[in-house]
């Protein structure tokens, strides 16, 4: 199944996001990551919710999201290119032996080093989600130990 | 002005125009109840029964198109309301709840009666507040009355807490106008989707208008008969929608689907043009969704985005209210002349859209309803429960005028034919209004003929009574082998197998007029044909509540049926 991005604006008011939830639970429509925070203008939030389904319920989606009333805008971003990050937080065994290896890894994927400890150490990593996953791949072998992601987050590219 | 959060309430009722609320008082609403002793700009009716009193602001919105009233404790004051504030979010009738809550210190304590009502009610309403400060009250409850009444209208429930209500605001003002930046409703549809919803209708040889209820929440009954008659469109309106365009009027070709005119749907799905007006392709119309109007360019005004290519995909989308649209679309229309589609669909059409056998033996459910018809001169406001003779109704009286057919369509709740005739007739009285109802329906919300008898206020409820849960049986008897599971009035579930009332033993019960008796409501009932005619005038003379108890034929089916999950033209009949 497809997945598409889309970004909600919601006045910022307790419930609003229980509404929207709500509304991809009763219609049974899947949420693949949803991230919230309040914008520059501190009234609005910004949701960027990751659905599963076809252009119908993309659609469908994006009618049912207009239509609750704490709604300001939807922006389904279709047919436009996207800037589109995802920050992971990984904790691995990092025995003596291994630290130069994972710091190694981690440079190449461009992330840092959170936090360190004799034997453990957090990565921190922001790229686009596939990167992410990939970067997970390939460090499973040294043993993950805790790990969060943000979910993603997204917007249009400047209009060239 | 200081005034207590009680008081802004009322205060908000006035100024919106309110002419009754219904309510029931509890706990935590007792402040505003007390401030309502004192009100005399409008009336308190006490249900019942917290359900009653939403079915009772529904109706009075679906009768007068104003927004409905109705208060509620916490707790389970607010969860009765759930039925009926669900039944009016399905039907799209403007409400506005507003529910008592537990002091905002002891919010999410599990205190006594304390329930999440915006929780629940969530999914059920257009909008709901909790409301966390008397500051914020009035903003509120003009959004409310905003909210509810405009674009798709809709329930909205406020949840009050009791110290909000008690609190005070120094300088109170209620405001005069309201900008809410997220909903702005578009009412005026775009002129280049009504101009090419112009030229496919000019091109079109087989037009059908298909209307819904929207018709009636926009005011739109003069553009729609405009349009059907300028261009000798048939015209067929769903449930929601009878009495949106007249029922008698010749191109009227009767309501589609499940228990639709045969005319309604073979025009449907022979139709190269459908044009849909305020009606959403409920599944109780289309059937099987991929055989529904095969033949047909769809053409789908609505004031609800939402609602197009929800199920159905839509060729030609107009969003807008029902009113401006059509008045537009008859601007660029140039008549047309009737043609061979006119001649076609008047014949099957024949003398009359619904049929069925007489006798003078049994009491037919239908002609009851023909005679309230005679009786009443087709003048009544009707309200129905959900069943059997909610669709007889919907067949054999003939609604010739907007706002008189009060029925739970969308939702289908029984127990919402007594309290909403309620609700209607508290101002409606230069009309009668007549529930049609069944013995099963009747008794969901029966306590409400205490209200009706107290306040006097002139119901006049028909009970046809088949002794079973008549469309359960119906689909039993043609679906489930004639196993009478839990349908039966009289046995339930004893009786291995059902011989009928006439070799049965058992007593009916409730006695329906000496039950009326109790309440001091003057009743009456017929068990013959030759008593029927007799005992409707009687009921019809009453100066106030009347019951009249029809014992009609009990395994009477109602005819056109197209099984559930059919096409709309694979129609059993009788």
């Amino acid at each position: 199944m497809s997945t598409h991005t889309i970004s909600v604006f919601v006045e910022n008011r307790h419930g609003a996001l229980s509404r929207i939830a709500g509304l991809f639970s009763s219609r049974g429509y899947n949420i693949e990551s949803l991230t919230v925070a309040p914008t520059e203008d501190a009234s609005v939030s910004r949701m960027t919710i990751v659905v599963a389904g076809d252009e119908s319920v993309l659609e469908q989606v994006n009618k049912q999201l207009n239509k609750l009333i704490d709604v300001i805008k939807v922006a389904d971003y279709i047919d436009t290119p996207l800037v589109e990050r995802e920050l992971l937080l990984v904790r691995l065994d990092a025995a003596k032996g291994m630290r130069h290896e994972i710091i190694g890894i981690a440079q190449a994927y461009g992330g840092a080093i959170a936090s360190m400890t004799a034997s453990s150490i957090i990565i921190e990593l922001t790229a686009p989600s596939k990167t992410i996953d990939d970067f997970i791949a390939v460090v499973k072998s040294y043993g993950v130990k805790d790990l969060v992601r943000s979910g993603k987050v997204a917007m249009a590219e400047p209009q060239r | 002005m200081k005034k207590t959060g009680a008081e802004i309430v009322v205060d908000a009722l006035v100024r919106e125009k309110v002419d009754v609320v219904f309510g029931y008082p509890g706990g935590v609403v007792l402040p505003l109840f007390d401030t309502l002793y004192d009100v005399d700009q409008f009336t308190i009716v006490l249900t019942r029964h917290e359900q009653a009193a939403a079915h009772a602001a529904d109706g009075y919105a679906r009768a007068t198109g104003k927004v409905g009233v109705c208060i509620a404790t916490s707790g389970p004051g607010a969860t009765n309301l759930i039925t009926g504030i669900a039944t009016a979010y399905m039907d799209s009738v403007p409400m506005v709840a507003i529910t008592g809550q537990v002091g905002t210190p002891f919010l999410g304590t599990d205190a006594f009666q304390e329930a999440d009502v915006v929780g629940i009610t969530r999914p059920i309403t257009k909008h709901n507040f909790l409301v966390k400060s008397t500051q914020e009250l009035p903003l509120v409850l003009k959004q409310a009355f905003h909210i509810a009444s405009t674009g798709r209208p809709g329930p909205v429930v406020v949840d009050v807490p009791r110290d909000v209500l008690t609190g005070t605001v120094e300088n109170y003002e209620y405001p005069s106008t309201v900008d809410i930046r997220s909903y702005k409703p578009n009412v005026v549809g775009h002129i280049r989707q009504i101009r090419r919803t112009a030229e496919v209708i000019a091109a079109s040889k087989k037009p059908v208008i298909f209307a819904g209820g929207g018709i009636i929440i926009s005011g739109a009954s003069a553009e729609l008969k405009e349009l059907a008659e300028k261009m000798n469109i048939p015209v067929t309106t769903t449930l929601m929608g009878l009495g949106g365009f007249p029922g008698d009027h010749p191109l009227f070709i009767g309501m589609p689907g499940m228990h639709g005119a045969k005319t309604a749907n073979y025009a449907l799905q022979e139709t190269d043009c459908l044009i849909s007006i305020g009606a959403r392709f409920d599944d109780r119309v289309t059937g099987h969704v991929g055989s529904f109007a095969p033949k047909a360019t769809i053409i789908h005004m609505d004031i609800d985005p939402a609602a197009i290519s929800k199920i159905i995909k839509v060729d030609i989308p107009v969003v807008g209210d029902a009113k401006n649209v059509l008045a537009q679309l008859n601007k660029e229309l140039k008549p047309r002349p009737a043609n061979g589609w006119n001649a076609q669909v008047d014949e099957w059409k024949g003398a009359r859209l619904f049929d069925y056998e007489p006798s003078d033996t049994v009491i037919k459910p239908q002609a009851v309803i023909e005679e309230v018809y005679r009786a009443t001169g087709g003048n009544a406001v009707v309200a129905t429960d959900v069943g059997q003779h909610q669709m007889w109704t919907a067949h054999y009286y003939v609604f010739t005028r907007p706002r008189s057919l009060l029925t739970s369509g969308g939702l289908g709740t029984m127990g919402y034919g007594l309290p909403a005739a309620m609700g209607a007739a508290m101002v409606i009285r230069d009309r009668p209004v007549v529930v049609f109802s069944g013995d099963g329906s009747i008794q969901m919300n029966i306590q409400e003929l205490a209200t009706i008898a107290i306040n006097r206020i002139p119901v006049k409820v028909v009970i046809l009574n088949n002794g079973y849960l008549g469309m359960v049986r119906q689909w039993q008897q043609l679906f489930f082998n004639r196993r009478y599971s839990s349908s039966c009035l009289r046995g339930g579930t004893m009786c291995e197998e059902c011989r009928g009332p006439a070799e049965c033993g058992r007593a009916y019960i409730p006695d329906f007029v000496a039950l009326a008796k109790s309440y001091s409501i003057d009743a009456f009932r017929a068990a013959h044909p030759s008593e029927v005619a007799d005992v409707i005038r009687a009921g019809l003379a009453v100066d106030g509540p009347a019951i009249m108890e029809l014992r009609v034929v009990p395994e009477e089916n109602v005819f056109p049926m197209v099984p559930a999950g059919k096409a709309i033209d694979d129609i059993l009949e009788g």
